[in-house]
């Protein structure tokens, strides 16, 4: 019991990915405690998204390690060798780790409901009756219990993101991964979405959320870690990175973005 | 940033009208030429009727006596079971294909392409003709480990006969056609679709089954129903085979007899009309179906529908990805909003 609490549920350790020659991730090295919720923040194309996508392995990386709740993504390590780990084994780990994407992408053809109600009944393979009734709460947590019949298409972008953070926790994931979730939406849609991620981050999920939103990561995030050009610039609490940045570089982003 | 007055308020052109307008009232605008272009085409069109309905030539009776002679409405039969039958197979061995051509394995890429190249570029006509030739090039089928004894072993001539060599050379040729369409299809889908299943920790093949190919078949569904129409009509080629119980072949045959070919090629045309309407309905309830979810747009209609309630309009990007809704801000109201 005491080991699990002090292992991090995201450890990562010079973690690099390139593109070709295209060096995204220049060795990225931070943790995420159980329960914590940390904003990466950072210009575009400092590598946020990636290493995002890096730790439920939408990415492979190019070198270094990443663990999740002390796993090691995407490899198996055994007799002091990686192995790299078939579809079937990577798909498993995914099962615990939610990403709600910016483009929220639900599946058009799929109401609310059947979205949130796909993964646990085909990955799962739950009983019916049981995921319908889970998938109606989510739906009502995210305070769409009366749109559970509309098609994404019918819905606006905010509660289409709602029903897409609803999705994630349909598979009751230990970490949550959002991939700038109020990028996408309107001015006016904003607010739904991070009152939702509020609430989330309130009832205790890790959650690691890449952001421009400087508001919501003041104060919800337990830590924030400025990134550009692949590299972590600066990291600490929010309040105090925001207020008083250190670095030239994160002065300068702040200076923009505030 | 609007441009500001010295009293700090945005200029705004002021409209002196402001909404008080009355409907247009104005003399129409005539189209004299379009009523006579119209008359003149279906005066020439009636004139071709009538004529056609009095043409010896046509033989009209002959046409009411054979429509529904048994061997004829048998032979549609077999023309109805060779569409569909190829079909099938075309369109099971095309997705196969269309997966293997996205294959990242470059020698299961090719061999795709290598099929499509052959099967492509070679008339149909000659390709039912090979077929019909099998048993000179291959005279026996072996089942059992190369270069040892077979297991079982049996003449092609016994085991295929022409209505099986006839679907054969149609599906495989078909099959590369469809290879196309489904792949377009599948390429259709955004990306962000395959990254949503895989990060919910669903397998390739449920992604595929599950999320993919759903939302292709509204890519598929239209060419592959021009693709059924075509393989109909296709059919009447299998005399290459040669096979001749099937709708056109079957016909000439009659007429062979009775010297009279004309009204006979009226009867098959009757015939693949009716397939093809039949065939044509059955599309659009198919595109119907698989246009679920995707805004108010459906088959063939350009029109996106009335407003309904909360939304104000649905402008369906076709492959974006994600639709752009346009929502009033009512719909943000405070009640709306997430609750946890």
């Amino acid at each position: 019991m005491s080991e699990t609490t002090t292992v991090p549920m995201v450890l990562a350790e010079q973690v690099t990915k390139s593109f070709g020659s295209n060096e995204v991730l220049k060795g990225i090295s931070l943790e995420v405690k159980r329960g914590e919720v940390m904003c990466l923040v950072g210009p575009s194309g400092s590598g946020k998204s990636t290493f995002l996508r890096c730790i439920n392995h939408l990415e492979v990386l190019s070198a270094g390690r990443l663990s999740v709740d002390g796993e090691l993504i995407g490899y198996r390590e055994a007799n002091g060798k990686l192995y790299e780990m078939a579809p079937k084994e990577a798909a498993k780990q995914r099962r615990d780790i939610g990403m709600v994407f910016q483009r929220f992408n639900l599946f058009p053809h799929m109401t609310a409901l059947q979205n949130v109600m796909e993964a646990p009944l085909r990955v799962k393979g739950l009983a019916k009756a049981q995921v319908e009734q889970t998938a109606r709460t989510l739906l009502d947590r995210v305070g769409l219990a009366d749109r559970a019949d509309y098609y994404p298409a019918h819905l606006s972008g905010g509660q289409q993101q709602r029903v897409a953070i609803a999705r994630a926790l349909a598979m009751e994931p230990k970490l949550m991964l959002f991939d700038e979730p109020t990028s996408a939406l309107d001015p006016e849609l904003v607010g739904e979405v991070l009152d939702v991620m509020k609430g989330l981050a309130k009832e205790g999920m890790t959650m690691i959320v890449v952001t421009h939103e400087m508001g919501f990561a003041r104060e919800v995030a337990d830590s924030l870690v400025f990134m550009d050009a692949g590299v972590v610039v600066e990291a600490g609490v929010p309040s105090e990175v925001l207020s008083n940045p250190q670095h030239k570089r994160t002065q300068a982003f702040l200076s923009k973005v505030l | 940033m609007s441009t500001l007055n010295r009293d700090g308020a945005a200029t705004v052109p002021a409209s002196p009208e402001g909404s008080s307008s009355d409907p247009i009232k104005a003399i129409r605008l005539r189209h004299p030429w379009r009523v006579v272009f119209a008359v003149l085409l279906v005066a020439g069109f009636a004139l071709f009727v009538i004529d056609a309905a009095f043409r010896p030539a046509f033989d009209w009776p002959s046409v009411g006596k054979y429509i529904f002679d048994r061997r004829i409405s048998m032979a549609a039969l077999v023309t109805l079971q060779l569409t569909v039958y190829s079909m099938v197979i075309a369109i099971i061995l095309g997705v196969i294909l269309a997966v293997m051509r996205l294959s990242p394995n470059p020698v299961v890429k090719s061999l795709a392409w290598f099929y499509l190249w052959i099967f492509r570029g070679t008339p149909v006509y000659v390709q039912l003709t090979l077929w019909g030739l099998i048993a000179l090039i291959y005279t026996t089928i072996d089942i059992g480990i190369p270069f040892a004894e077979p297991w079982v072993s049996f003449s092609t001539q016994a085991a295929l006969n022409t209505f099986a060599l006839a679907i054969i050379g149609l599906a495989l040729n078909e099959a590369a056609y469809m290879a196309e369409i489904v792949r377009a299809g599948l390429l259709s889908v955004d990306k962000g679709q395959e990254e949503a299943a895989v990060a919910l920790g669903m397998s390739w093949s449920q992604t595929m089954r599950r999320v993919i190919l759903p939302q292709s078949m509204r890519v598929i569904i239209p060419p592959t129903g021009n693709e059924v129409i075509s393989m109909l009509k296709t059919t009447s080629l299998v005399t290459a085979v040669p096979f001749s119980l099937e709708l056109f072949t079957r016909s000439r045959d009659i007429s062979a007899e009775t010297f009279n070919p004309i009204p006979l090629l009226i009867v098959a045309s009757i015939w693949y009309l009716f397939f093809t309407s039949i065939l044509m309905v059955g599309q659009y309830f198919l595109e119907k179906r698989f246009a679920r979810g995707l805004g108010d747009r459906q088959p063939d209609k350009k029109s996106f529908g009335a407003p309904t309630g909360a939304i104000t309009g649905i402008v369906p990007v076709v492959g974006a990805g994600q639709p752009t809704v346009v929502v009033p801000p009512k719909n943000d109201a405070p009640g709306n909003r997430g609750q946890l």
